[in-house]
């Protein structure tokens, strides 16, 4: 079963091509990442799918019907919660919620009670003083006090602290066990490394790499920088390292995720001191696979 | 440094307004010298000139309105047509600057990512003033220059420039004390365009209540005038005593508004005023949760605005209305008002010309409630309402319907409280309300064209939708106030829905150019919806 199903979308608007025969298939009852840079058409391929622009060419089909022919039946099954969350200055949080959710088809009482406690909400308070992050609550609120079969949710924690960003994962994986399927943009590989099945990554309105996490584990490599008793040798002959600066008795490097073990080894037998190892970002990984190529290999 | 980097901020402002100010300056001008030139077209010997100035002396109203004549001269009744009303505007201009360059961009979140820079505290309050104040010395002289054109005395030019250029300046100096108070930008423009609403008023009482000067043609201002800007920029008086002393008091009067909102400004945070904020209901009521309850709640405060507004002209107008005889008895006067009016008795073609003004006004309503849809779709809240069981259709007629019901309420307000008002100094209260009523709701029909129109542009070019929009409407305005009298060709004056209206009540209304306007108005509607139906939302 799938519930989202992309085949050679192009979008373009004037000369700006959006989308260049993306493909995309998300499975029911899947946490789908969707991946990309900054203007990679995550957004646009969202767009699309909730039939808010029409498509040039190619396919796209949504909990088996057409997103544009049939959006209001589909929307009644979805809830989408968009990256930037604009809505009415005057109109409180609480009434948001009420509102979206009463549009969408019906909200669930007692999750939505649940749901503003645990975001931490003021409802009363209108939306012209809220900060990005509230806003981005009485969202995410109204889309998770939905009962529906899909989440489509466009960078959906920009703007959350990180406790909020918890709370947020919880509720994802909620989702997951009760079976509902969740698309999930975002450019934070963490994000999604922490709640996805399955990945798409886009870049330049193409998909790149399409999977499940451990498929792409090789596109991961993870930055260490050590601080040793004796001197940081013999790093750069270590399978699967890369990078490798010497400066006296510290070291950085980047190391493919699956050799870490060996490198942990070697490293303990010199000592360490200190050690920090931060996850590879998103656009690194992109600069190191795809950098030297034009997109999309125009 | 508090004013650090006001220079960058400055530029950058000009550089986003470089089209609207530029548009704002030369149609006030334009404004300013087309008056100029009717009136001399209009009064041809100076004997009318000086019938036309002690006319206007001895009518209560429209020294109430436009303020009296400065002398017996056409410079002077080009003043006294055009000066009030280009300060008003002068003053909006401002209002709508200072607002948009201080708390829009706080509002928009601009002003948090300036302010980190290294940008003084006041600085974006001091660049919006410093572009407010420039665009009012450039406004200065493009009216003086468009009424020396005219072939207008020098120094009365000049100072009817400065008059208007002042009464700009001094309210960015009210709408920049208003921006530290209110909640919000648009409670902003709300708290300046009130004091505006103030000072006009205060004025037009002042003008009113004045002593007439023994030539019979300028009046002395009463006591409440010396309390507004407007009524300050009055007595510069040009082409008749022509004084400068209002400068000073212009200038005294901004550098204290502007101390106080510099002071205001570094009392508060940004993103909020110094009014507290009232907190709301918690849950939505039911008759919130639809697309036409939703559009309902947000067009209510809006409405009642107008619904106040227009009741109060409407009582004005219809209170003056035995008095028309009097007032506009002079054969000139009265062959004016039939030219706008319609033939028929004078108060019949005085209540055509009024209402039928006011029709288009009203519009601006109507206008105002169905972008909404172009606002919501840029940046607001379409993008994730039209994700939920809502179809486009179903949005666009709730807005429309709402835009459409509250003009049925404004020109019923405006019909009502004209007639109430007229049938009471007439002294027959059902016919003055069931013919003012008829007059004022039949604009409906123009205005259903024009609301069209606005759907029409917005489903199928929805970019230029806006401009488009406002565009017609100023077309509408200008054909219904001016095209008559500047005896604009008939094919130019047809453009505007508003003169296939019978003037009411002086003619009769007929079933034809409704039935026309109705169908018209329902094929672009249809257009519209379809348009929409099938085109990209352009969201941001």
């Amino acid at each position: 079963m799938t519930a989202i199903e992309v085949d050679g979308l192009v979008k373009t608007f004037g000369d700006t091509v959006a989308l260049d025969r993306l493909d995309l298939t998300v499975h029911t009852g899947e946490v789908h990442g969707f991946l990309g840079p900054n203007g990679a058409g995550k957004s646009t391929t969202i767009r699309v799918l909730l039939g808010l622009l029409r498509k040039d060419s190619g396919r796209a089909t949504l909990l088996g019907g057409d997103p544009w022919r049939d959006a209001v039946a589909l929307h009644r099954r979805l809830a989408y919660v968009p990256g930037d969350v604009n809505l009415w200055p005057n109109l409180t949080g609480g009434e948001a919620i009420d509102l979206l959710g009463t549009l969408r088809g019906g909200l669930a009482e007692h999750r939505r009670r649940e749901l503003v406690d645990l975001f931490d909400l003021d409802p009363g308070k209108r939306m012209r003083t809220y900060s990005k992050g509230n806003r981005q609550k009485v969202a995410l609120i109204s889309a998770f006090a939905s009962d529906v079969e899909l989440y489509v949710l466009d960078e959906p924690t920009s703007g959350l602290d990180p406790l909020m960003e918890a709370v947020f994962q919880d509720c994802v994986r909620d989702l997951r066990d009760a079976g509902r399927t969740v698309l999930l943009s975002s450019h934070i590989l963490a994000e999604v490394e922490k709640l996805c099945d399955r990945v798409s990554i886009i870049r330049s309105g193409r998909t790149v790499e399409s999977g499940s996490l451990t498929d792409l584990r090789h596109l991961t490599r993870t930055s260490i920088s050590v601080e040793t008793a004796a001197p940081p040798d013999g790093l750069a002959g270590l399978a699967g390292v890369h990078d490798v600066a010497v400066d006296g008795h510290r070291a950085r490097l980047e190391v493919e995720t699956e050799r870490l073990p060996d490198v942990h080894r070697h490293l303990a037998g010199l000592g360490v001191r200190s050690l920090t190892s931060t996850p590879p970002t998103l656009e690194e990984l992109f600069l190191r696979h795809y950098g030297d190529q034009p997109a999309g290999a125009r | 440094m508090s004013m650090t980097a006001t220079g960058v901020l400055a530029r950058l402002a000009v550089r986003r307004d470089r089209v609207r100010l530029t548009v704002w300056l030369l149609a006030l001008a334009a404004l300013v010298g087309s008056t100029a030139s009717a009136i001399e077209g209009l009064y041809a010997t100076p004997a009318a000139v000086a019938e036309n100035a002690a006319i206007r002396a001895s009518s209560v109203v429209a020294r109430a309105f436009t303020g009296p004549a400065t002398g017996g001269n056409v410079g002077a009744l080009a003043v006294a047509e055009a000066l009030v009303f280009t300060c008003v505007l002068a003053a909006l201009m401002n209002v709508l600057t200072v607002v948009r360059h201080t708390r829009q961009n706080e509002e928009l979140g601009r002003a948090e990512l300036t302010g980190s820079t290294a940008v003084g505290r006041h600085a974006g309050l001091a660049a919006a003033l410093l572009v407010a104040a420039v665009a009012d010395v450039l406004l200065a002289g493009v009216c003086a220059v468009a009424l020396l054109a005219n072939g207008l005395p020098v120094a009365g030019s000049i100072a009817a420039g400065a008059a208007i250029g002042a009464s700009g300046l001094a309210f960015a100096g009210i709408t920049a004390v208003a921006a530290q108070v209110a909640e919000g930008a648009r409670a902003a423009i709300g708290l300046a365009s009130a004091a505006l609403g103030l000072a006009y008023l205060l004025r037009a009482v002042g003008d009113a209540t004045g002593e007439t000067g023994p030539d019979g043609m300028t009046v002395t201002a009463a006591w409440p005038s010396w309390l507004s800007p407007i009524g300050w920029a009055q007595r510069f008086e040009p082409y008749g005593d022509q004084r400068w002393w209002p400068l000073a008091l212009f200038g005294l009067f901004t550098a204290a508004t502007l101390g106080l909102a510099g002071w205001l400004s570094a009392h508060r945070d940004v993103g909020t005023g110094m009014m507290p904020v009232r907190r709301g209901r918690t849950r939505a009521t039911r008759s919130l949760r639809t697309p036409f309850g939703l559009a309902w709640r947000l067009q209510r405060g809006t409405l009642l605005g107008w619904l106040v507004g227009v009741a109060v002209f409407g009582l004005a107008f219809g209170g003056i209305g035995d008095q028309v005889d009097d007032l506009f008895g002079s054969e000139q006067s009265a062959e004016l008002m039939r030219q706008l009016g319609g033939g028929g008795s004078l108060v019949d073609a005085y209540f055509a010309a009024m209402m039928g003004l006011m029709g288009v006004v009203v519009a601006g309503y109507t206008l105002q409630a169905l972008l909404r849809l172009r606002g919501d779709e840029t940046g607001g809240p379409a993008e994730i309402v039209l994700a939920t069981a809502v179809s486009r259709t179903r949005w666009l007629v709730a807005h429309v319907l709402v835009a459409l019901a509250g003009t049925v309420l404004v020109l019923f307000a405006l019909g009502l409280g004209t007639g109430l008002a007229y049938g009471v100094v007439a002294g027959d209260l059902t016919a003055a309300v069931g013919d003012l009523l008829v007059t004022t709701v039949a604009q409906l029909a123009p205005t259903l064209v024009l609301a069209g129109f606005v759907v029409a542009v917005f489903g199928l070019v929805p970019r230029a939708a806006v401009a488009l929009a406002w565009a017609a409407f100023a077309v509408c305005l200008v054909v219904g106030q001016f095209g008559a009298l500047l005896e604009l060709p008939e094919p130019l004056i047809d453009v505007s829905p508003f003169s296939h209206l019978p003037d009411l009540p002086a003619q009769a209304l007929t079933a034809g150019p409704v039935a026309a306007m109705a169908g018209l108005s329902v094929l672009l509607l249809a257009l519209g919806a379809v348009g929409y139906r099938r085109r990209n939302l352009t969201l941001h």
